[in-house]
């Protein structure tokens, strides 16, 4: 079938503007799809060096969490690779967790007044922001020795 | 004549071919989510530290092993019906379709298989002290 480029089409996603409700959608998937990826794999991977032995855990200490002083130029790079990676999952739970349970909320027919709705979507995103940076503070000032 | 129920004539149209099954599922496995990965994630926090032996003790826990397998086989199944929809609504050929949900099929029970074995092995071998 030949295609016309000059048939009309109906208005895309880009003629809208941009607000909290939009966003936390597509959100919703992007960061769904990072949890099932990055950050599933890493979980098997931390899993698997714990059952692995000492050995296995302090391979993966030294490539995901940090390498110490002493690190290789590889070993650095991974470490901080793995650190953004970490970030970026932690987001995503938090945000995909807040706009889920609003999602819930939504599915009993509850929340679908104009502001209230406008609000609920932008909480979501202040909440998973905020549970990200306790989150982060935490870790790198209490196992990463970062403070 | 048509003598089947009206439940039966209608049953597998429309284009998903099913009910609201997926959907209910998708809502099931969140609610189980939920709990589980609050839990995780607060017993992470109130770990003493992250080092090998203290990690290993914890997951050969009954307490934790039991909640961790069902973690996994869960967080594995919503990603999984998560999945399906990201390939539905962004795979158009036919083919491609039916060979993207054969590789996320292979990926969520190969994935949660080795994740449960691990954490099983642990719980039943017992953790090096």
């Amino acid at each position: 079938m030949a295609k016309n480029p000059n048939r009309p089409l109906s208005p895309h996603l880009q003629v809208y503007r941009w607000s909290p409700q939009m966003a936390v959608s597509i959100f919703h998937r992007a960061t769904g799809f990072v949890l099932a990826t990055a950050g599933m794999t890493t979980l098997l991977w931390w899993l698997a060096s714990i059952g692995g032995g000492p050995e296995s855990y302090a391979s993966f200490q030294t490539y995901v969490v940090s390498a110490g002083n002493e690190a290789s130029l590889l070993q650095s790079v991974s470490n901080w690779f793995f650190r953004l990676l970490a970030l970026a999952v932690t987001f995503s739970f938090f945000q995909h967790m807040a706009s889920g349970i609003r999602h819930l909320v939504l599915d009993i027919g509850a929340g679908y007044e104009l502001k209230t709705n406008r609000t609920w979507a932008s909480a979501a995103f202040v909440a998973a922001v905020f549970a990200t940076a306790f989150v982060a503070l935490f870790v790198a000032s209490r196992f990463l020795g970062v403070w | 004549m048509d003598s089947r129920t009206y439940i039966g004539r209608v049953r597998g149209l429309g284009s998903a071919k099913h009910g609201g099954e997926h959907w209910l599922k998708q809502r099931l496995t969140a609610i189980g989510n939920l709990l589980l990965t609050s839990w995780f994630v607060i017993s992470l926090l109130i770990l003493p530290n992250f080092e090998h032996a203290t990690l290993a003790q914890w997951l050969a826990q009954p307490v934790v092993a039991v909640p961790m397998i069902l973690m996994i086989a869960n967080i594995f199944w919503h990603a999984r019906l998560g999945l399906q929809v990201l390939i539905e609504d962004y795979v158009h050929d036919d083919g491609l379709k039916f060979a993207a949900m054969a590789l996320l099929n292979f990926y969520v029970v190969a994935s949660a298989v080795f994740g449960i074995f691990v954490v099983a092995k642990l719980a039943f071998t017992g953790a090096a002290a």
